[in-house]
């Protein structure tokens, strides 16, 4: 796969590392409900089809990135700086899935 | 005229005045310059060259590519020996060794091949209905003879003397395949200024044009489009380079055989090149294959492909029969008969279908080819080659013969069932082909995946005008899907018209059955995994109905020929037991490779002591010359210890550690994790990471501190100190710098984007050394330097900043071994420099280098948690560390740390071990057990760190033990199940020295 980063162009995945799930909105530091911190840490969505994705540019420029990827062609849709794509954002994608 | 096959006078590509001498089973033989290896048997009448994987039947030359099922040898020796290798691909080279295998005494008497005579018991499945069932046992006694009958080349055992490479090539289209369609293609999209990388696996540009009579109108155009690519400065041409595998986003891995075909070296050459090929577009243009009519004894020596004799004849001057007769369904094979007849063969032309056009059958007729429609080889006879025929009336709407057979004498038979389009690549990726029924074959299909086109041969054309045609078109095309524009006024691109293709369709054969439908017993589909039309049968009767178990079942199509030949005949064959149409049976998926591909070329140069980047301390030169040793610890290399002359490891690391106790001892720490952490809301950002409170610490202080995960484990520890009221030094543990580092990046990037915070990595900035021991101040404060190092100066946990032998320097006193310490950056240039200044004051101070083995006893010694006790799966409880835990704010990996099971008091939790008998040894690794009890399962826990402490006087351990705080006083057996002994070892605290942390604060 070649994934193209905000900051550095097109480059290849083995330059990234990946980070899961990135419709994972996460608590309030001060949140202390162990169920809401439970499904953030361990609750992931894994759509066969279109997903949002956290990757970091590790052998790159170390931005962590939104991927919108589709996991079943892996056509990638829209890549942007994490720090661009806040969660309230994020979470507008996760209506597209229900 | 002799029977066999004969070198001609004049015909073929090859170098008459260059001959070569090779060996084959020992025997000189002599070829010439432009052979393959196969060519050159056949020009020495060899037929026979090989023995089949499982019944040992002798087997010849069936093709003249990649897609030869039969033709496996062992080429060259030693550590160049490389088995299962086709002679159909190999370039002759002077000094060439070759021998058959799978055969033992010979390749002509073959004791194995009494397994023939037993064909009926061993169909499929046989293997492991015998000798899998009842127990499994018998399988594992009988596996090692099974191996050894059905089995192929055998690999050296000797290291690979060569070399590999790894390259990353970019173009914008890519052309796999250099025959006609290819050739146009490339030419059509280069001029449109394209970056285009045209790539064929054999060493000459012009694929199926190489099989057609040389020296004619074809070379003339093959010259032609060459000369146009290689004026191009934005072409390249790879030959001798195979695309084995279509990956993601145009990415493809091609293997180029930069120098197989020389002959065996004298010296150790680069001699495989990968390429990972990123491309805008990628053009198909593979060909297709012929594929044969399976029908009795259709694997006999002599039973060739007739593009095949067609090719050994116009491409390597071969004539591989002389009494030839054809078998064929269609057009095609009637070019073969002309140019076979013209060039002195006698040919005997079967035609299944009941006409042929008069286009085709007109010249063949006219060079002599006696010409049977309506029949069908029933059956080819012989005992180590094809000797005669049997033909006999045949109905193709049955598929069954319908009349008396008669026999012909013969030396070879050629098959010719249709061609098949080479879609491997293509079906490596999401694009399903579909089922053509005027080929009889698949084809790409109406949606072929985006970036992909497929051109010539490989789309379904048949005439070579018309492959030149879709070539130039589908060039064209790419260039235009990479942004590229058509040249303006450009002049027509140039065409080639060899009257060749098809006037009327074929019709389609697959297997030849009697009078009755019933197959032949020794039809064979797979010929290199010995699948016969009658285990495809009994597959069905056995009830498997898709296409991937019938596949797993027989083992057809999984030969390292991947069933090049083999899959459609199977799929149709699978269709009629089932019947249903062939695309409703459904097609097999390709997987890369394509074709084979040496491990070698894949590891490229990343093997032995490159097979990862090391990473060495600025100091590592110094340490070599002062005799130390390396120790490997991930991707660093640290100085182990270093040994006086007579010392092994333990000898030295147990004197390093207790010298230093008396004295000072230096240790370089320069792998230690270091991150930067500037701007306003630093304090509060270490607030959030760590558990323990920050907003407190002064400039000029540091504090020890712990992560924690999201999930609440420990994650990793370290110090960070307060440079100045916005500027923090952090340093983390070597092995979890990289994590910390992409955790902190992670929070900040994504979650606290409003905190005005930087993290900057800086350990390759800074060099480290430890210097710790009773009188490391005394040391310290004779080298020259702006720095205080009064207890009162530089209390314990204080920073300073300043110089010391005019080197910049940190100051931090902190101590990992428990003694009195400091910790000493440098940036990194000034490593070794800093190593040199302490190590001379050094002397008038009883100053010792220490290792890390010193290093690691000492911590021992000490109970500091590390790496082996950090695990992932160990809370802060149980670490001992809960009272750092933080109550006045929230932090992360807070919440989740409160789970309740993380709570269970029979969690394992960090203790020391000292043995009962101080003469015991304690081995790391070792099972924590009861006392007078051996382990269940996991036990009670485990042994994470050992060494011997010149304090205590015997081995001591730490260890994570289940309840491990309330068995203090207690005992436990300490198990090493790897050499089955078990000692005791009293629970202890795990801080063996110096519990309060007086010495650290003198």
């Amino acid at each position: 796969m070649r994934i193209e980063c905000p900051c550095c162009g097109l480059r290849d995945h083995r330059e990234f590392e990946y980070g899961g799930d990135a419709l994972r909105s996460r608590p309030a530091l001060d949140d202390t409900g162990i169920d809401r911190w439970s499904d953030y840490v361990f609750l992931r969505r894994n759509p066969r089809g279109l997903h949002y994705e956290f990757w970091q540019h590790t052998d790159g420029c170390h931005q962590w990135i939104v991927v919108q990827r589709d996991t079943v062609s892996h056509e990638i849709v829209s890549v942007q700086l994490a720090a661009d794509a806040p969660d309230a954002e994020r979470s507008l994608g996760e209506l597209k899935y229900g | 005229m002799a029977s066999g096959p004969t070198r001609t006078q004049s015909y073929g590509r090859i170098n008459r005045n260059k001959p070569l001498s090779f060996s084959f089973n020992g025997r000189k033989l002599t070829g010439y310059t432009g052979d393959s290896l196969a060519s050159a048997l056949l020009a020495n009448g060899i037929a026979l060259v090989s023995r089949s994987f499982k019944y040992h039947r002798p087997r010849g030359i069936y093709s003249m590519g990649v897609d030869d099922p039969n033709a496996l040898v062992t080429i060259n020796t030693g550590s160049r020996t490389e088995p299962n290798t086709q002679a159909t691909v190999v370039e002759l080279s002077e000094g060439l060794t070759a021998r058959s295998q799978n055969c033992w005494p010979s390749l002509e008497f073959d004791a194995m091949s009494i397994n023939d005579n037993f064909s009926r018991f061993l169909a499929a499945g046989f293997y492991y209905k015998t000798f899998m069932g009842p127990t499994r046992k018998s399988w594992m006694f009988y596996e090692h003879f099974i191996r050894k009958a059905a089995g192929m080349g055998e690999a050296t055992t000797q290291k690979d003397p060569d070399l590999y490479e790894k390259v990353h090539g970019f173009c914008d289209v890519m052309v796999v395949g250099g025959g006609p369609a290819g050739l146009a293609a490339a030419v059509a999209a280069a001029r449109t200024g394209a970056r285009v990388v045209l790539v064929e696996q054999s060493p000459d540009l012009g694929g199926g044009l190489l099989n057609t009579p040389a020296n004619g109108e074809a070379d003339r155009w093959i010259a032609e489009q060459v000369a146009i690519l290689k004026a191009a400065e934005n072409v390249r041409i790879l030959t001798r380079c195979s695309v084995f595998g279509a990956y993601d986003h145009g990415s493809f891995g091609l293997v180029e055989r930069v120098q197989d075909h020389v002959g065996p070296p004298q010296q150790a050459v680069l001699r495989q090149r990968m390429w990972i090929m990123r491309t805008g577009q990628a053009i198909l243009a593979t060909g297709a294959l012929e594929r044969p009519i399976v029908f009795g004894g259709n694997d006999l020596p002599g039973v060739m492909l007739a593009s095949a004799a067609r090719g050994y004849l116009n491409h390597y001057g071969v004539l591989a029969g002389k009494n030839i007769v054809i078998f064929t369904n269609n057009d095609g094979a009637y070019w073969a008969a002309t140019e076979l007849s013209r060039a002195g063969a006698s040919v005997m032309l079967v035609d299944a279908r009941p006409e042929a056009p008069a286009v085709a059958r007109t010249p063949a007729e006219n060079s002599g080819v006696v010409i049977q429609t309506g029949k069908a080889v029933a059956k080819a006879k012989g005992r180590k080659r094809v000797a005669s025929v049997e033909v006999a009336p045949f109905d193709c709407e049955t598929g069954n013969l319908c009349g008396t057979a008669s026999a012909y004498k013969c030396d070879l038979l050629c098959v010719s069932g249709g061609w098949s389009p080479t879609l491997h690549l293509l079906g490596q990726r999401s694009s399903k082909p579909a089922y053509d029924d005027a080929l009889a074959a698949f084809s790409p299909g109406a949606v072929v995946e985006d970036g992909f086109h497929v051109a010539g041969a490989a789309n379904g054309k048949i005439a070579t005008r018309d492959c030149v045609i879709d070539g130039q078109a589908k060039g064209l095309e790419a260039a235009l899907a990479c942004g590229f524009t058509e040249p303006k006024g450009s002049e027509r691109l140039p065409a080639l018209d060899l009257k060749d293709g098809w006037e009327t369709p074929l019709r389609p054969v697959w297997e030849v059955c009697d009078r009755h439908g019933n197959s032949h017993r020794k039809a064979f589909v797979d010929l290199q995994h010995d699948v016969t039309v009658s285990d495809v049968a009994l597959a069905h009767r056995e009830g498997y109905v898709s296409v991937e178990h019938l596949k797993r079942y027989t083992t057809l199509g999984m030969a390292s020929d991947q069933g090049k030949g083999a899959n459609v005949i199977a799929l149709a064959l699978m269709a009629k037991h089932r019947g249903k149409s062939i695309p409703e049976v459904g097609v097999t998926t390709f997987r890369p490779p394509f074709t084979p591909v040496a491990a070698g070329a894949l590891a490229g140069h990343e093997t032995g002591p490159a097979i990862e980047p090391r990473r060495h301390t600025p100091m590592r030169q110094w340490h070599l010359n002062n005799g130390a040793e390396f120790i490997e610890t991930g991707i660093w290399d640290r100085a182990w210890y270093y040994p006086k002359p007579g010392e092994d490891l333990e000898a030295a690391y147990i004197r390093e550690a207790r010298e230093l106790r008396r004295s000072v001892g230096i240790v370089d720490v320069s792998t230690l994790g270091k991150i930067d952490v500037q701007g306003p809301d630093a304090a509060e950002f270490l607030n959030r990471i760590y558990v323990n409170g920050w907003k407190t610490l002064p400039v000029g202080r540091a504090r020890y501190g712990v992560m924690l995960r999201e999930d609440g484990m420990v994650f990793d520890d370290g110090t960070t100190t307060r440079l100045s009221e916005h500027h923090y030094f952090m340093t983390v543990t070597t092995a979890g710098a990289g994590a910390v580092m992409s955790h902190l990046e992670f929070l900040l990037q994504t979650c606290w984007t409003d905190l005005r915070v930087e993290v900057t990595s800086a350990t390759d900035q800074w060099a480290a050394v430890a210097v710790s021991g009773p009188r490391a101040r005394g040391l310290l404060s004779s080298i020259d330097s702006d720095i205080d190092f009064s207890n009162e100066g530089l209390p314990f946990m204080g920073a300073a900043e300043g110089t010391m032998a005019g080197l910049p320097v940190r100051v931090i006193r902190i101590t990992f071994t428990g003694e009195l310490g400091y910790e000493i950056y440098t940036p990194a240039g000034f490593g070794e420099a800093l190593q040199e200044a302490v190590v001379a004051a050094g002397s008038a101070h009883d100053l010792l280098l220490c290792g890390i083995e010193a290093l690691g006893a000492l911590r021992v010694e000490k109970g500091h948690v590390a790496g082996s006790e950090i695990t992932g799966r160990t809370t802060l409880d149980d670490l001992g560390l809960a009272r750092m835990g933080s109550t006045k704010k929230p932090y992360v990996g807070q919440v989740l740390a409160q789970r309740e099971a993380l709570a269970a008091p029979e969690r394992q939790q960090f203790v020391g071990l000292r043995p009962v008998d101080p003469s015991a040894v304690i081995k790391g690794g070792s099972i924590l057990s009861e006392p007078n009890e051996t382990p269940q399962g996991h036990g009670l826990g485990y042994v994470t760190a050992v060494a011997f402490s010149p304090v205590v006087g015997s081995t001591i351990g730490l260890g994570l033990l289940s309840g491990g705080r309330a068995r203090k006083g207690t005992t436990v057996n300490v198990v090493d199940t790897v050499d089955d002994t078990i000692i005791a070892a009293h629970v202890t605290s795990p801080h063996f020295y110096d519990p309060d942390g007086e010495k650290a604060r003198a």
